[in-house]
């Protein structure tokens, strides 16, 4: 557990080391403004993160997260054109919703059929992105298409900081509570790091990885609302590649691909440090031709400390469950 | 599907057939991707602006129902049944139509392509909706029209590899000579992610606080930077503008965060490939390189060495016109 602490507090550190750098180029980065600025631009990345962890917990991975928030974001965009005066509370339920089911189906085939869920999501990925297709006909959406409560709920500003990053707050609240102290948390944890010894305790492995995908999906979905009220336009590529810096962000956050191993903190560490790069980059002046390679270098090298420090970290939990058994 | 195709038009023909005016009024087919896409309606409204200039005209506006270049193919075949004038062609493949549209030349149809092209050997000539030279001058005009005292702009594009970004960004860096006092300080690329693009935008506003207008040539990276300048409330201090569509824009123009933007006009286009068609079938002008056609009140197109030739600036959008324009495309 040390260990554990001692991965978060190192990424922290890293963040802080960066922070500092940028700081040195630009000053007006590290101001508490410009913080909250960069914390409410990851707020998705964060969300969708922790989805991803949940998955990724199961020894599963969900590649449908990006076009499941597109498809949410342009279905109730599309509703928002037809009813204006939808409440957002209704939005946002639908978007839960619509994306859990999505999780659900990608859950049913890695649980029922027992294909491999990155089969599973790279197929629902690229039907996703082809539903929205058929529903939008190719055509986007537009700012002045939506009604103003539609775009403006994740911009309210409560104590300073604009709701998108409440709810990321929320999420991440939620989400270390239910990973900590319930039974489906701790069945997550047992059913990636030893499927076998949690079948024989009496966890249903496969339904713990649906129950993976869903929480997955639900988020996907809300993150699929703010995406396109932040950024009032929906079409079909929105977020395309995103379900990349996801799972980069997951895995910088030290959780281990071969599941079992990881941290809510971990998660939201991890994106919280790629969203400061990507923040950093446009302002400190780098050519663009160099802001691929640095964003990529700097996932290479976050996810090879990974892989070292991983090799400890298994050994040490095994120990540590034991000794809590 | 195609049988349904074929009865539509077929049907579509008969009814022209029945609609004829007179015999001896020329018939200008418009052909476009799709029926029942705003861009080409508003187009066919200019075919009918320059119909009834010319007066003796009669338009046929047709097309498939899908945008498909089979379906264009019937579509065409049935034209050169009715033994239509002229054709004039946006075209769903650039190649897919060469055999149909060069029958349709040996029967004596003159045939053109607009907006999208077909190649050489398939139409006389082809009208470009601009060039890159007139894109380039017109998107730093666009800025510099707004800063009659000078000022700091700054360019957001699609990716460091997209060509015509980077050849319309060349074009507009040759002619900023024109321009005194405006200064280009950065370009910076929004990938054409709706998401990257907000945040160069505001890296812009953040690295350069003198920033007076973002300069954005492609649809994705304008409507971004209008949502991020209206967001960081600098509306009214940073301009956007670059090329977007008008129903894209609307609500960058209504909040104020752009003042004004540029794209082609569907109608003008329509207009001038009908003025152009009409010009070829009448004999009064040769479709050969160097050659210069009359468009009526857009003045004249010059074709270059493939026969081609670039109608106009971009039309400018902005508050007097966008309601206009934004259900249209």
């Amino acid at each position: 557990m040390s260990i554990l602490k001692h991965r978060e507090t190192l990424l922290v550190a890293v963040i802080a080391a960066l922070l500092a750098l940028i700081a040195s180029r630009f000053p007006g980065f590290v101001t508490p403004r410009n913080l909250a600025a960069v914390f409410t631009d990851t707020a998705p990345l964060m969300i969708l993160a922790l989805g991803q962890m949940a998955v990724i917990l199961t020894r599963c991975i969900d590649l449908s997260v990006a076009a499941n928030l597109a498809l949410t974001g342009m279905t109730v965009a599309l509703l928002n054109t037809v009813a204006p005066d939808l409440p957002v509370v209704v939005t946002l339920v639908l978007a839960i919703g619509l994306g859990a089911v999505m999780g659900a189906v990608n859950g049913i085939l890695v649980w029922k059929l027992e294909i491999p869920s990155i089969v599973v999501t790279l197929g629902t990925m690229t039907i996703f992105r082809g539903i929205i297709f058929l529903i939008s006909d190719g055509q986007w959406v537009n700012a002045h298409e939506m009604s103003a409560g539609f775009t403006g709920f994740p911009r309210i500003e409560i104590l300073g900081l604009p709701v998108l990053a409440w709810i990321a707050i929320l999420a991440i609240a939620v989400m270390a509570l239910v990973m900590s102290r319930t039974v489906l948390g701790r069945a997550i944890f047992a059913a990636g790091s030893n499927p076998h010894a949690a079948a024989y305790t009496g966890i249903d492995v496969g339904r713990t990885q649906f129950a993976a995908f869903v929480i997955s999906g639900a988020l996907a979905g809300l993150t699929g609302y703010l995406w396109i009220a932040r950024y009032a336009v929906a079409y079909v590529d929105i977020a395309g590649g995103f379900e990349l810096d996801v799972v980069a962000a997951c895995v910088i956050g030290g959780i281990s691909i071969a599941g079992g191993v990881g941290t809510v903190a971990g998660a939201v560490l991890g994106a919280l440090f790629l969203g400061v790069i990507k923040n950093a980059l446009p302002v400190v002046d780098v050519s663009p031709f160099w802001q691929l390679a640095i964003s990529g270098a700097a996932i290479l090298i976050a996810v090879a400390f990974n892989a070292r420090a991983g090799r400890r970290q298994g050994r040490v939990i095994l120990k540590s469950a034991e000794q809590a058994a | 599907m195609k049988h349904f195709a074929k009865l539509l038009a077929g049907a579509a023909a008969l009814g022209l057939m029945a609609g004829t005016a007179s015999a001896d009024d020329m018939r200008i087919a418009l052909v476009v991707k799709a029926l029942g896409i705003g861009f080409f309606e508003a187009a066919a409204k200019g075919a009918e602006e320059a119909a009834g200039e010319l007066g003796d005209v009669e338009i046929i506006y047709t097309g498939p129902t899908d945008t498909t270049a089979e379906g264009q193919i019937e579509v065409i075949n049935s034209l050169i049944a009715q033994r239509v004038d002229a054709i004039a062609i946006s075209a769903n493949d650039t190649d897919a139509l060469v055999p149909t549209l060069k029958k349709a030349m040996q029967r004596g149809i003159t045939v053109i392509s607009w907006d999208s092209g077909v190649a050489p050997e398939g139409r006389q000539m082809h009208l470009n909706p601009s060039s890159n030279p007139l894109i380039g001058n017109m998107i730093i005009k666009l800025a510099a029209d707004n800063l009659p005292e000078g000022g700091d702009v700054a360019v957001l594009s699609a990716t460091t590899t997209s060509t015509n970004q980077n050849i319309w960004i060349d074009e507009m860096k040759k002619v900023m000579g024109d321009y005194p006092g405006i200064n280009l300080v950065a370009t910076v690329y929004g990938d054409d992610l709706a998401d990257k693009s907000y945040r160069e935008a505001q890296g812009l506003m953040q690295s350069y606080p003198d920033l007076d207008a973002i300069i954005a040539p492609t649809s994705v990276g304008i409507v971004a930077a209008a949502q991020a300048v209206a967001d960081a409330g600098k509306v009214g201090e940073v301009n956007v503008t670059g090329l977007g569509l008008p129903s894209e824009m609307a609500g960058a123009i209504e909040s104020g965060a752009s003042k004004s933007f540029a794209i082609w006009n569907p109608i003008d286009l329509g207009y001038a490939a009908t003025m152009i068609a009409y010009n070829l079938a009448k004999g009064e002008a040769e479709a050969e390189p160097g050659a210069a056609i009359g468009m009526g009140r857009l003045g004249e197109v010059t074709l270059d060495d493939t026969n081609s030739g670039a109608m106009a600036d971009p039309f400018v959008y902005d508050s007097s016109n966008i309601d206009e324009f934004k259900s249209i495309f």
